[in-house]
């Protein structure tokens, strides 16, 4: 299987720190909000070069959302951002009504997700937010799974236009993806050839299944591994592709398992190429206190869970 | 006392708007009772407000389009009176006025509530989930200081809106920032749909709470009569640019127009039958022709 390196640990939200630092450079119509979080959304340098740029909103999050709508109508770029769970279910019918259904180019920035915040516990993390946000019709919903990638996507969905919501999170994790890749917004990402079983993996749920996929290439098993950075719009011919291919599948996220990237693949399949398929991803709980790698461990998100899931799963082939 | 020229202009373009007043209540009344569904209380009480703002009070570009550059916006917060939205903007130009009969129909641009979903000529943002407009209103205030643009931002919302609690954020961010292109109207009528707001939720004093937010607050105590409307809005914009944001609480009446819908909150969300509708029509005879 492809190899491939940890350049070294760094956290997501600092990628998106660092492509805002580039965007406030290069992109004159991008402006920043943020709800009272700067230091955690990583973008004081931002700040620092474009003050009449930045717009500081205080605890209020719904204002931050309407404001953030609000100055799409004068053709800026609103990058809008908090931790995830105040950056979706707090302010839901605000996303719904003021950036979804009236189609405001709105980039929704949340750090944070899952439950790799860690030891602030269950009310500042968020298993449900994928779900919430994949369900809004025309909302992209991006879930990037290192430094570099999540710098990558920032820049890439200032060029798009549309509401987006980009997901990512507050650990070190191992940042091994390309610095100088293209981001394709909706596009898999294909990370390593196999012929006996589909990984499809999310966020920070990659770097586990490239794990994963070396522990099972010792006991002579072939994992194809793909990494899904955008969830909607999903890249239903990749996954197809493989899972023809493999004959099953296993997903894996940094969310519950209800409304998640494993569901949106069950809905695939089901439709056009049934095939056995589990999933990796919190069974349907809250999350707790504990630093990252215990709850990973704890609500089975990491390579050990994965690997067991793709023993499970081939038996059912 | 001997009137001046001038005086005699302001008077016929009085008379003018007074038509379009008129023939907006007879549209609001035809919309809402052809699909025995929408809000007539609350459209009527604002069709003054409106018409002012929209031929009197707003600078406004030929045409329409979504960013609305260089000319002023107006963002109707409490959606469900979209009845009068939507006859003050066909009677502008923005779309035809036949289409006024499409309203709330399988297919219509005109939707219950206003959305860009179908594309509609003169609405900018989606409102009808109650609180949004104010943030909405703040962010292109801003956009627009941003452009350079000094033209203003105008927003209506309803009084009992005010329960939500995102208009107070809104309210304490407009004046900490200082968003002084900003008017905000509170349609002051007392009255929601299950009663008094006095009853429901208490609202207070209106004025002293916006003051002590911060804003710049006038009140409008014939927010029925289109010259008072008229004067309020003028004095209103002339107190931009001042470093406050500029708040009118504007006194009306629901059902304005129309003996038996007004002084009750009966008519927030209930069309009028046959008979009610000929009766509230022989009150507002025909002044620009019917769609």
């Amino acid at each position: 299987m492809t190899k491939y390196i940890d350049q070294g640990k760094n956290d997501t939200r600092s990628g998106y720190g660092e492509a805002m630092t580039e965007l406030g450079r290069t992109n004159p119509n991008v402006v920043a909000l943020c709800a009272d979080l700067v230091g955690s959304l990583k973008i004081q340098p931002f700040i620092d070069e474009n003050p009449e740029r930045f717009f500081q909103i205080g605890i209020a999050e719904a204002n931050m959302m309407g404001i953030a709508a609000g100055m799409t109508i004068g053709g800026k770029i609103p990058f809008a951002s908090t931790f995830a769970n105040f950056a979706t279910g707090r302010v839901y019918d605000q996303i719904r009504q003021s950036i979804a259904y009236s189609n405001k180019n709105v980039k929704i920035c949340a750090s944070h997700a899952g439950v790799t915040l860690g030891e602030d516990g269950a009310t500042h993390q968020i298993l449900e937010d994928i779900g919430m946000m994949k369900m809004l019709p025309g909302m992209t919903v991006i879930n990037p799974c290192d430094f570099n990638q999540t710098k990558a996507a920032t820049l890439a969905i200032a060029e798009y236009d549309g509401p987006v919501y980009l997901r990512f999170g507050r650990p070190k994790v191992a940042n091994f993806t390309p610095v100088d890749q293209k981001f394709e917004i909706g596009k898999a990402v294909m990370l390593s050839e196999g012929t006996d079983v589909t990984i499809v993996a999310t966020g920070h749920l990659v770097w586990e299944a490239l794990i994963a996929a070396e522990k099972l290439e010792e006991q002579g098993i072939s994992a194809e591994v793909i990494n899904i950075h955008t969830i909607k719009p999903f890249d239903e011919e990749a996954v197809l592709k493989s899972v023809k291919k493999t004959g099953c599948v296993v997903s894996a996220e940094e969310h519950n398992y209800l409304g998640g990237l494993g569901e949106t693949i069950a809905r695939t399949l089901t439709v056009q190429h049934p095939a056995p398929q589990e999933f990796v991803a919190t069974q349907d709980t809250f999350g707790e206190s504990g630093t990252p790698d215990q709850l990973m461990e704890k609500y089975g998100l990491n390579n050990k869970a994965i690997e067991k899931a793709v023993l499970r799963v081939l038996k059912r082939k | 006392m001997k009137t001046t020229k001038n005086e005699h202009l302001q008077m016929a373009k009085l008379d003018e708007l007074q038509d379009i007043v008129v023939q907006t209540r007879r549209d609001i009344l035809r919309m809402v009772h052809k699909v025995n569904s929408g809000h007539p209380g609350g459209s009527l009480g604002c069709t003054e407000f409106l018409v002012a703002l929209y031929n009197e009070v707003m600078d406004l570009k030929e045409g329409f389009d979504m960013d609305g550059k260089d000319e002023d916006l107006f963002f109707l917060s409490n959606g469900h009176i979209s009845p009068v939205f939507y006859s003050v903007l066909a009677r502008k130009g923005y779309f035809p006025v036949e289409e006024l009969n499409t309203f709330r129909l399988l297919d219509s641009r005109l939707q219950g509530h206003p959305t860009t979903h179908e594309g509609l000529p003169g609405v900018r943002v989606a409102s009808g989930s109650l609180g949004q407009g104010m943030s909405v209103a703040i962010g292109a205030a801003a956009a627009k200081k941003l452009n350079g643009d000094d033209k203003l931002v105008y927003s209506l919302h309803g009084d009992g809106e005010l329960q939500e609690g995102q208009n107070w954020e809104a309210i304490m961010y407009a004046a900490g920032n200082k968003v002084d292109n900003l008017i905000s109207t509170i349609d002051r009528n007392g009255q929601q749909i299950d009663g008094p707001t006095e009853e429901v939720l208490p609202l207070g004093n209106l004025k002293e709470k916006f003051e002590v937010f911060g804003w710049d607050v006038l009140e409008v105590a014939e927010g029925n009569n289109l010259e008072a409307v008229i004067n309020g809005l003028k004095e209103a914009k002339s107190r931009t640019g001042k470093g406050k944001p500029v708040c009118i609480i504007l006194d009306t009446m629901m059902g304005n127009g129309v003996d038996f819908m007004m002084h009750t909150h009966a008519w927030h969300g209930k069309a009028p039958s046959d008979e009610q509708l000929e009766n509230a029509l022989g009150q507002n005879p025909e002044t620009l022709g019917d769609y």
